[in-house]
């Protein structure tokens, strides 16, 4: 076996199991890694959306991006780059994000869930999948956001240094006014979570391995449709078998679609939510976990993709996208179809010439 | 040196050097040189160019740029 595999495969067994273990230290059941919904709940801990159940700063956020920025400097791999279309690329992570909320969770989530029996993940795998095919088909057809330049080392650095100082504002919890922003949920899953130093750690170990090991949700699929190459797949399997057994010592495995944590059973919004992501994720280049290692390896079109799934999450639960365990309300259907039919329309207009 | 003997994929994203990599390896030439500006996508066309029976003689860092070097395996 060679030493990418066995990276690949280390990196998704470790995510799988720290997946399960922050659970057990007080995380949200089922959600555990959830980039999509961490990156929401410091939306919210800031204020630009006010749903008061999700609402804190995610320490593992915060570790992935400085673990990936460390591993990048250990290994001389950090490089500030970006201007690829950083402007789609903000608009396709909004709806990345929105589409995301609809289904409740990131890839990664959504592996997760289903290793705790949550059957809603399969359908959501089937839009995720189906996402990621109409992603292929624009790429053969020659979809490219275009080249990235080198740019100076300090725009690489701004997103890690937001980073930290995230870290300084959960530390401190500073009030900046009377009811104002730091806000951390009191109730619901932004009130559950497991100690700062934890899920810092853990944010640490992932961002690390996932920058030595490239470890990226999408490109398993895709990779398989566009090239037949299983690498990263592997990586994506073994996440789900070690949650998998994981759960099942932890007697956490509830096989079923309706009343799992944190979720819905509309089958449809679950597949189609999950195809933006899909979709939003391949002319991004990477999942949302991809994208927040990238940016901490200097890439600032990833940054900017950062950026734009937190401000596509206040979006969401400003004007009421998100879906909720009680289903999807009208605008998260809206936003769902909206978003696939725009991530289209920007693939088919930047195609060049194969 | 004919143009369609180097591709370059300097800065571009995820699958893009790889896709362009295949497609150059298609023709079957007897020999490819690959322009990138990432470790990973070093890695990643070596992969792309094992799965089509060639191998990666060579990988020369100029600057910023990794020129990988394809040539037909045995």
């Amino acid at each position: 076996m060679s030493r990418e595999r066995v990276l690949i495969l280390i990196s998704g067994g470790v995510v799988g199991l720290l997946g399960v273990l922050l659970v057990v230290f007080g995380n949200p059941p089922n959600m555990v890694f959830c980039i999509a919904c961490f990156e929401r709940d410091i939306a919210g801990a800031l204020g630009l959306h006010r749903a008061s159940v999700v609402q804190y700063i995610r320490p593992e956020i915060i570790g992935i991006v400085l673990g990936a920025l460390i591993a990048s400097l250990a290994f001389r791999e950090f490089r500030a780059e970006g201007g690829s279309s950083p402007i789609l690329r903000f608009f396709v992570a909004m709806f990345v994000m929105m589409g995301a909320l609809v289904f409740l969770g990131c890839p990664l989530r959504m592996i997760l869930r289903l290793a705790g029996g949550d059957l809603n993940a399969l359908v959501a795998f089937a839009g995720f999948a189906t996402g990621i095919y109409i992603g292929v088909l624009l790429l053969k057809a020659g979809f490219n956001f275009g080249a990235a330049k080198r740019q100076k080392a300090a725009s690489g650095w701004a997103l890690p240094l937001f980073m930290l100082l995230l870290l300084v504002l959960l530390i401190f919890a500073p009030q900046f006014k009377q009811n104002g922003p730091i806000f951390f949920s009191k109730k619901g899953p932004g009130s559950m979570h497991a100690p700062i130093l934890l899920s810092l750690l853990a944010g640490l170990v992932v961002g690390f391995l996932a920058q030595r090991s490239r470890l990226c949700l999408m490109g398993g699929t895709r990779d398989l449709f566009l090239i037949g190459d299983t690498h990263l797949l592997s990586g994506f399997g073994m996440v789900l078998l070690v949650a998998f057994i994981g759960n099942l010592i932890a007697g956490r495995v509830h096989f079923g679609f309706a009343g799992q944590p944190v979720a819905h059973d509309e089958h449809l919004w679950n597949f189609l939510g999950m195809s933006v992501v899909g979709l939003g994720s391949v002319l991004l280049g990477g999942c949302p976990l991809r994208q927040l290692v990238l940016a901490g390896r200097g890439n600032t079109d990833s940054a900017i993709a950062v950026l734009g799934m937190i401000v596509g999450a206040a979006f969401a639960h400003n004007f009421n996208t998100a879906a909720s365990p009680k289903g999807v309300p009208f605008w998260g259907a809206f936003i769902a179809v909206f978003g696939l039919a725009v991530c289209v329309l920007i693939g088919i207009l930047n195609r060049e010439k194969v | 040196m004919a143009d369609n003997s180097v591709v370059d994929a300097r800065g571009l994203s995820c699958p893009i050097p790889v896709i362009r990599t295949k497609k150059a390896l298609d023709a079957q030439p007897d020999k490819l040189v690959v322009l990138v500006d990432a470790q990973v996508q070093v890695e990643n066309v070596t992969r792309m160019a094992k799965s089509k029976g060639y191998v990666v003689k060579e990988v020369k860092k100029e600057g910023d740029t990794f020129r990988i070097l394809i040539v037909r395996g045995k």
